[in-house]
C-alpha cells in the first residue's frame, strides 16, 4: 500500500525544518530512563551542575529563547527577575495545561519524551534557586500525566531528584498536579490561584508572579516547551541555537498543523518560516480544498488569508500582518470551511471556559455567541455585525487576563476579511447552518 | 457514607506532596479523589475535602463547580468526549456527536447506562481531528460510524484500544491517578499507546530527505566564569604612542568633560 505523499517540498521549505525537541520522538521507548540516558539525556544536568546558576541565566538570555506559551516574553529575562538572596523560597511552575484552540505539540511531547521535561525542570530550578517545582498538566491529558509520573518516579529513584542532586548540594522536590478541566488555567496566575487549590481565576497584575507568585513567593512559570528546549541549549550552546530561527526569534518552534492539510501533525521547523513553505512540508492542501483562511497560533490569534501565505512565522513577522504568532499552532481552512461558523465555534469556546470574573469578557462572550448563533440561523440583521464589533470594542483590554483580548480575534479578524459571508446568512443568500434552537452543543 | 480507610490514606499521601503551611494546593488532587470512590463530587466529598484541608464546606464547593471535570451527577464507567471545537467540528465532530446522541438517547453531560457522554472543548490533538475520548484516551480521526462502534463495543462490555493511549480504566480507576497515584497496571500500561502519524509527521519528512540540525556540539562550553576569556582591559588596542593615562577619554555621563 502506498500513500500518497503529495509533491515533494521545495528546497527553501525542507531547510527549515529543524528537528531537535522532537527528534528523540522516534525512539519508541525514549520515555524510559535507560533509553533516555543513552540519547543524550541528563548529560545536559551534569554539565549544568558544573557552572553558576547565574551563567545558565545568562546562557539562556544569550541564546535569546523566547517563551513557547504564545507570549514569547524572552525567558532568560523572565528568570533573572527573580530575586536573589532574598531569604524566601522560589518556585518553578511548568505550565502543561495545553488547551488554545488548535495547540497541540506539548501532550505528544510528554507522551515521547517526558525526561526531557523533568531535566529542564531541574535545570531551570537551579538555575533561577527553586527547591520545589510542579508541572500543572491538564486534567484531560490523563496519559501524558501517566508518562510524567512515571518519569518523575525514575527520576527520584536515580537521584535525579530528591536531596542533593548527583552529590550537586541542590535539591529539588517535583510535583506532577492534575488540572480539572478549565481552559483559564492556562492563564499564569489563573494557573497558580488553582494551584493554590481556589478557582482559576487571574490575579491583577502587577505584582507579578517574579516576584509574587506561588504562595506570594518568587515563581517563574514556563511553558513545557520551553522547559524542554533548555537541556539542549546547555548541551549545544546559544550560538549553536541561534543557528536556527531569526535575529529576534531564535531556534526551532514545533508548529502543530491541522486541517485542511494532506498530512497534519507536529513540524519542528526554524522560527520565520512561511506558511506556504509549512503546507509544503504537509504534502500540499488536500485534494480538492483551497486555503481560505487560517490562524498562526491558535484560535486567540487573528485569522490570515491567503495573502499572508509568504509572512515569516516569528514573533515580529506575525506582529507585522496585525496577528500574533501565539502557540504556533497553524489551524488551515479551505474553501469548503465556513468562517462564521469557526468563530461561532471559537467563542462558544471562550463563552464556556471564560471564568467570570471580569463582566466585560463574561458578559460580551455570552452574547456574541447569542449573536452568532442568530447570524448562523438565517435570524440575523445586518446591525448584528456592528453590534459584535461594539462588543469587542468593549471586551478588548478590559479584562484581568488575555482570554478576553483572545476572544475578539476571530470576530474582528472574521468581520474584517469576511464580511460577505455574514452578509450571505444575513440577507438570506445562504443556508442557515442551524434551524434555531437545534444547535449542536449548544448547552 | 464514610470513605474507605484507603481513600484517607490516600487524602493524607496528597497534602504532604505540598509546602507545609499549604496543605489547600491540595484541593483539586482531593476532588479528583472523591470521584475515585463516588464517581461524582457528592455531598459528603465536599464535607471529607472541608474537613481533610480545615476549610469550609462553602469555599470546596465553589471550587469544584468551576471545574469541567468534576461531575455533580453520578457518572458511567465511560465518559464519552466529543470535540465540537471547530478543527474537530468542520470535519466531521458535529456529525458524530449528532450520531451519538441520537444513539444514547442522552444529551450533553447526561448519562445512559454506563456512559456519560459530553461535547469537549479542544481536548489538544487537533492533528487527529476529529477525536473522541473515552475517560479522556484518545480515539483518532473519527466518523459517526466509528464513534457508533465505539460506543457499541463500550455498552457491549468491550474495551477497544485507544491507539495512542493506555488500554481503558474505569473512569473511577482513573480518577486515582488523576489524584496524582502511580497506574497500579504498571509500566507496561504506561508504555501503551505508540506516537501517531500525524505526532511523527515532522520527523518523517526530515528522514525522507536525510535532513539534520547540523553543528550540535554537546561539549560546547556554557560560557560564565571559569570559562570566560580573561576581560580586555579598558585601555586596550591604544596604540603605545599615546601618552595620555589610562581612562582618560570622557566620561559618557559627564558629557565631554565640562
Amino acid at each position: 500500500m502506498s500513500v500518497d505523499l503529495g509533491p515533494e517540498p521545495s528546497r527553501e521549505a525542507l531547510a527549515k525544518l529543524a528537528p531537535v525537541l522532537t527528534k528523540r520522538w522516534l525512539s519508541p521507548d525514549a520515555w524510559k530512563l535507560d533509553v533516555y540516558q543513552r540519547l543524550d539525556g541528563y548529560s545536559a544536568l551534569r554539565k549544568a551542575f558544573k557552572v553558576h546558576p547565574d551563567d545558565l541565566i545568562q546562557l539562556i538570555k544569550d541564546s535569546g529563547l523566547r517563551g513557547r506559551g504564545g507570549a514569547g516574553f524572552p525567558t532568560g529575562m523572565k528568570w533573572g527577575f527573580i530575586p536573589q538572596n532574598d531569604g524566601k523560597p522560589h518556585y518553578l511552575v511548568v505550565n502543561a495545561d495545553e488547551g488554545e484552540p488548535g495547540t497541540c505539540q506539548d501532550l505528544p511531547l510528554m507522551m515521547a519524551d517526558p525526561h526531557s521535561l523533568v531535566e529542564g525542570v531541574i535545570i531551570a530550578s537551579y538555575a533561577i534557586r527553586a527547591n520545589f517545582a510542579v508541572i500543572y498538566i491538564r486534567g484531560e491529558a490523563i496519559h501524558a500525566a501517566r508518562r510524567l509520573k512515571q518519569a518523575v518516579a525514575d527520576a527520584y529513584a536515580k537521584g535525579y531528584l530528591g536531596e542533593n542532586i548527583l552529590k550537586s548540594g541542590f535539591d529539588l522536590d517535583l510535583v506532577v498536579h492534575s488540572g480539572a478541566g478549565a481552559y483559564i488555567c492556562g492563564e499564569e496566575t489563573a494557573l497558580l490561584d488553582s494551584l493554590e487549590g481556589y478557582r482559576g481565576q487571574p490575579r491583577l497584575r502587577p505584582p507579578f508572579p517574579a516576584t509574587h507568585g506561588l504562595y506570594a513567593s518568587p515563581t517563574v512559570v514556563n511553558n513545557v516547551e520551553t522547559i524542554a528546549t533548555v537541556p539542549y541549549i546547555v548541551l549545544g550552546g546559544a550560538k549553536w541555537f541561534r543557528t536556527m530561527g531569526t535575529e529576534k526569534s531564535p531556534g526551532p518552534k514545533i508548529f502543530s498543523v491541522s486541517g485542511r492539510v494532506r498530512q497534519p501533525g507536529q513540524y519542528e521547523c526554524a522560527l520565520g518560516i512561511t506558511l506556504r513553505q509549512l503546507i509544503e512540508l504537509c504534502g500540499g492542501m488536500l485534494p480538492g480544498h483551497n486555503l481560505r483562511f487560517w490562524t498562526p497560533g491558535g484560535s486567540s490569534t487573528p485569522l490570515l488569508t491567503a495573502e499572508h501565505l509568504d509572512a515569516p512565522l516569528d514573533f515580529e513577522g506575525m506582529m507585522g500582518v496585525g496577528t500574533m504568532l501565539g502557540t504556533a499552532a497553524v489551524q488551515i481552512f479551505s474553501d469548503q470551511d465556513c468562517p462564521v461558523y469557526a468563530t461561532y465555534r471559537w467563542i462558544e469556546f471562550y463563552h464556556h471556559e471564560s471564568c467570570g470574573k471580569c463582566t466585560p469578557c463574561r458578559e460580551g462572550n455570552y452574547w456574541m455567541k447569542g449573536i452568532l448563533a442568530r447570524i448562523l440561523s438565517g435570524q440575523g440583521v445586518k446591525e448584528d455585525l456592528e453590534t459584535l464589533l461594539d462588543a469587542c470594542d468593549n471586551l478588548l483590554g478590559r479584562s484581568f487576563c488575555a482570554l478576553g483580548d483572545g476572544a475578539t480575534s476571530p470576530v474582528m479578524s472574521s468581520i474584517k476579511f469576511f464580511e460577505q459571508d455574514y452578509l450571505d446568512y444575513i440577507e438570506g443568500r445562504k443556508e442557515p447552518m442551524f434551524r434555531p434552537g437545534e444547535l449542536v452543543g449548544a448547552h | 457514607m464514610t470513605f474507605s480507610a484507603e481513600t484517607r490514606e490516600r487524602a493524607q499521601e496528597i497534602i504532604a506532596r505540598y509546602p507545609a503551611g499549604r496543605e489547600r494546593s491540595a484541593l483539586l488532587p482531593l476532588l479528583h479523589l472523591v470521584q475515585s470512590e463516588d464517581g461524582y463530587v457528592t455531598p459528603q466529598g465536599v464535607a471529607f475535602c472541608a474537613e481533610a484541608l480545615g476549610i469550609t464546606k462553602a469555599e470546596v464547593g465553589a471550587v469544584a463547580t468551576f471545574y469541567t471535570m468534576y461531575k455533580r451527577r453520578p457518572t458511567g464507567d465511560w465518559l464519552v468526549s466529543v470535540c465540537t471545537n471547530t478543527v474537530c467540528g468542520v470535519q466531521g465532530g458535529d456529525k458524530i456527536y449528532e450520531a451519538l446522541h441520537e444513539h444514547l438517547g442522552v444529551g450533553h453531560n447526561e448519562t445512559a447506562g454506563n456512559i456519560t457522554f459530553e461535547h469537549a472543548e479542544c481536548l489538544a490533538a487537533c492533528d487527529y481531528a476529529p477525536v473522541v475520548t473515552v475517560n479522556y484516551e484518545f480515539y483518532d480521526n473519527m466518523t459517526a460510524e466509528s464513534s457508533l462502534d465505539l460506543v457499541r463495543a463500550l455498552q457491549n462490555g468491550e474495551r477497544p484500544q485507544p491507539p495512542r493511549g493506555s488500554r481503558l480504566c474505569t473512569f473511577k480507576e482513573m480518577s486515582i491517578q488523576l489524584a496524582g497515584f502511580a497506574d497500579v497496571r504498571g509500566e507496561d500500561v504506561v508504555g501503551d499507546g505508540p506516537a501517531g502519524v500525524a505526532t511523527l509527521a515532522g520527523n518523517r519528512v526530515a528522514e525522507r530527505y536525510g535532513i539534520s540540525v547540523p553543528g550540535f556540539d554537546p561539549d560546547t562550553p556554557i560560557g560564565g566564569r571559569e570559562e570566560k576569556p580573561p576581560e580586555k582591559p579598558a585601555t586596550a588596542g591604544k596604540p603605545a604612542s599615546d601618552r595620555s593615562p589610562a581612562g582618560d577619554s570622557p566620561m559618557p555621563q559627564k558629557g565631554d568633560g565640562k
